[in-house]
């Protein structure tokens, strides 16, 4: 009997020594701090942003834009985008107000019949202008959509990485994403979508990350989907925090007329 | 007045300035054409047939801007095939200047106003059905206005104030062209002259309320629609009679999707009691309109568009005094419109479906379109214009025998 008791004593600790239940408290908190280092770094941020998308045939769509994010209180932004190419959208600007725990509200501008208008897409998964990432892959997920759990610790291209799944609360395209974030900056590095077959489908990688004032950018990323074989790297040009964006600048007046001194 | 002096002290701002901080180029070369499918030939087949429309379009955009200001040209050289000819159209021709709170912009401008899919109130400014009826790029509804613009900016209410001073009429369909329905024979034009006094004016206040966009708007001008004056028992002649406008809109996020209100007083000033048959009547009119995205990529909407008639009596009355032919209309007339969007492959391809039906009037127009990109810098859409109704004297019922399939081919440098 007391054979029987150590034995199980043995097994419970072992247990609770295993990574996965020794991160099981913090796996949350990990995904909030990459979040945060990821989406939300520095007051604000503007960028020239690059997309290349490759179709399976290798046919190349390019796709150029700027774009200024501004963090409001808690975990609410504001996002202005304008594109300068290709022809058929340039000149257009797009803005969302990004509130925590409730849907966005999301303007568009069309410069040819100088409308303003607002948008229904509010699907979190679509795809952001015909690419491989969707608008949660751009401006973030929301932390309670998810369950988080700790899988182990690993390291990545020779770095020290928290190796995390998320399940989604809710059904949506794919049922599970294991995430790679780095230790030191909690950049995620490596994402892989699971599909409802359970086959990977998509895969997420961060494939240069520097320092720009003091805080990790991720200046060049890929969204390839395993399945269609269709591929989106996206490159930040001039990327900058801490500029001085005001609240202005998010407001009908600069949808009509693009900030020039900003968009450049 | 006021828009010539905003013409000289823009004159005299941009003397100091120069553009060669920065000049772009931009355009793009298209083909349009649209075919009537209906069989049915006009009375004139020499001029069009079965054409309804032929274009080759080269657009020419030069933007420029220095300091506080800056200017954009765009221009449509247009070869029409049907009639052999060319011309040349200004689309948009303006200058900006813009200061901390206020901005002005002066020249032709395109402008939009409102809450409603295709359907306008408080938008008074210029449009050209005859474009949206043969299947040209949507943006080809709307038309320039030759005005001055002041806009003004305050975190409690932001405000815009735009002076036209030459009248600009809706664009509708060339008789020589299509089939439309007309009780008389029209003999001429009375256009509001280009005088001082026939200036048009629209203002347009604006702020967020809650998640709301919303608006309040004035306008004094005129019926861009033409009202029919008989000459005789079988000839008449078109006029737009004074009417001002009050109105507001408001669109924001409602219940996982979008809702668009809007509503106007159309005040018939010229016929304040109603009793002028040649003259529309005060009508009160409204847009509500819903619009969700349903699945990825896919968006529903829904609009119903009314206007009621403000004094029906004396309308009926007055009809007795008009010669046999003019169609009566009911007190309340109004409009369901539907569209469907769905991208695909990327958003390269994208399958609408846009249509109007009206209950009173029993007719419908639906728009089905497919558009896919062909590169990043080339786009084709085709799509069909389908017209019908109860009577060939409804608005849509008339240009039942003009069903016309359109394509165009856009390249954008």
């Amino acid at each position: 009997m007391s054979k029987y008791l150590v034995l199980v004593s043995i097994i419970l600790f072992s247990y609770m020594l295993s990574p996965a239940l020794l991160h099981a408290e913090d796996a949350t908190d990990i995904v909030k701090k990459s979040q945060n280092a990821f989406f939300y770094p520095g007051k604000d941020m503007q960028a020239r942003v690059k997309m290349t998308l490759t179709g399976k045939t290798g046919q190349q769509r390019l796709r150029e834009l700027t774009m200024l994010r501004k963090n409001s209180d808690g975990s609410d932004q504001k996002y202005f985008i304008y594109f300068h190419s290709p022809g058929d959208v340039r000149g257009t600007s797009f803005m969302v107000y990004k509130y925590s725990g409730k849907d966005d509200d999301r303007w568009l501008f069309i410069p040819a019949i100088n409308l303003v208008t607002r948008i229904a897409s509010r699907d979190s998964r679509s795809s952001f202008v015909g690419s491989d990432f969707t608008y949660e892959d751009v401006s973030g997920r929301d932390i309670e959509s998810d369950n988080y759990k700790y899988v182990r610790e690993d390291t990545l291209d020779g770095k020290p990485v928290h190796v995390i799944e998320s399940t989604p609360k809710s059904s949506t395209e794919y049922i599970k994403k294991i995430s790679w974030i780095d230790k030191a900056t909690y950049i995620p590095l490596k994402e892989e979508y699971y599909d409802v077959q359970g086959s990977l489908y998509k895969v997420f990688t961060a494939e240069k990350v520097d320092t720009v004032g003091g805080l990790p950018a991720v200046t060049k990323r890929t969204m390839s989907n395993i399945k269609s074989g269709h591929k989106t790297e996206v490159v930040f040009e001039n990327i900058s925090y801490n500029v001085g964006l005001s609240d202005d600048i998010f407001s009908e007046r600069y949808l009509r007329k693009p900030p020039e001194k900003w968009i450049k | 007045m006021i828009y010539i002096l905003t013409m000289l002290a823009l004159l005299v701002s941009l003397s100091h300035a120069s553009y060669a901080e920065e000049i772009s180029f931009h355009g793009f070369l298209q083909g349009n054409l649209s075919a009537r499918i209906t069989g049915e030939e006009t009375n004139n087949p020499i001029e069009s047939g079965d054409f309804l429309s032929g274009e080759e379009k080269l657009r020419g955009e030069v933007t420029g801007s220095s300091g506080n200001s800056d200017f954009a040209l765009k221009i449509d050289f247009v070869h029409d095939s049907i009639s052999d000819e060319d011309r040349i159209d200004l689309r948009e021709g303006y200058i900006d200047y813009r200061s901390t709170n206020f901005d002005i912009r002066v020249g032709r401008q395109i402008i939009t106003w409102g809450a409603g899919d295709l359907l306008f109130i408080n938008d008074i400014f210029p449009k050209n059905y005859s474009a949206l009826f043969s299947g040209q790029p949507l943006e080809y509804l709307k038309i320039g206005s030759d005005a001055a613009k002041i806009s003004a900016y305050s975190d409690i209410v932001s405000a815009e104030l735009v002076i036209m001073p030459f009248f600009e009429p809706y664009t509708f369909p060339d008789p020589e062209r299509f089939f439309l329905y007309s009780p008389m024979m029209v003999k001429g034009e009375d256009v509001p002259g280009k005088e001082l006094d026939n200036t048009e004016i629209a203002i347009r206040l604006y702020r967020q309320v809650g998640r709301f966009d919303t608006s309040l708007y004035v306008y004094k001008g005129f019926y861009k629609i033409p009202g029919m004056k008989p000459l005789s028992s079988t000839e008449a002649a078109l006029f737009y009679p004074e009417l001002s406008v009050y109105g507001f809109s408001m669109q924001g996020y409602f219940a996982n999707g979008v809702l668009s209100l809007e509503g106007g007083y159309y005040d018939s000033m010229d016929d304040k009691d109603g009793d002028d048959p040649t003259i529309t009547n005060s009508t009160a009119r409204y847009i509500a309109g819903y619009s969700k995205q349903l699945w990825t990529d896919f968006t529903a909407s829904a609009q119903i568009y009314g206007e009621y008639m403000q004094e029906y009596d004396k309308y009926e009355d007055s009809l007795l005094s008009l010669p046999p032919g003019f169609p009566k209309t009911d007190r309340l007339h109004q409009l369901i419109t539907i569209r469907f969007n769905q991208m695909l492959k990327y958003n390269t391809l994208r399958l609408s479906l846009f249509s109007f039906y009206s209950p009173d009037d029993e007719d419908y127009f639906i728009i089905p379109e497919v558009r896919y990109n062909i590169t990043d810098s080339m786009w084709t859409t085709v799509g069909l214009n389908i017209f019908g109704g109860e009577d060939s004297t409804t608005f849509f019922g008339q240009l039942g025998k003009n069903d016309n399939l359109y394509a165009t081919i856009r390249f954008e440098f």
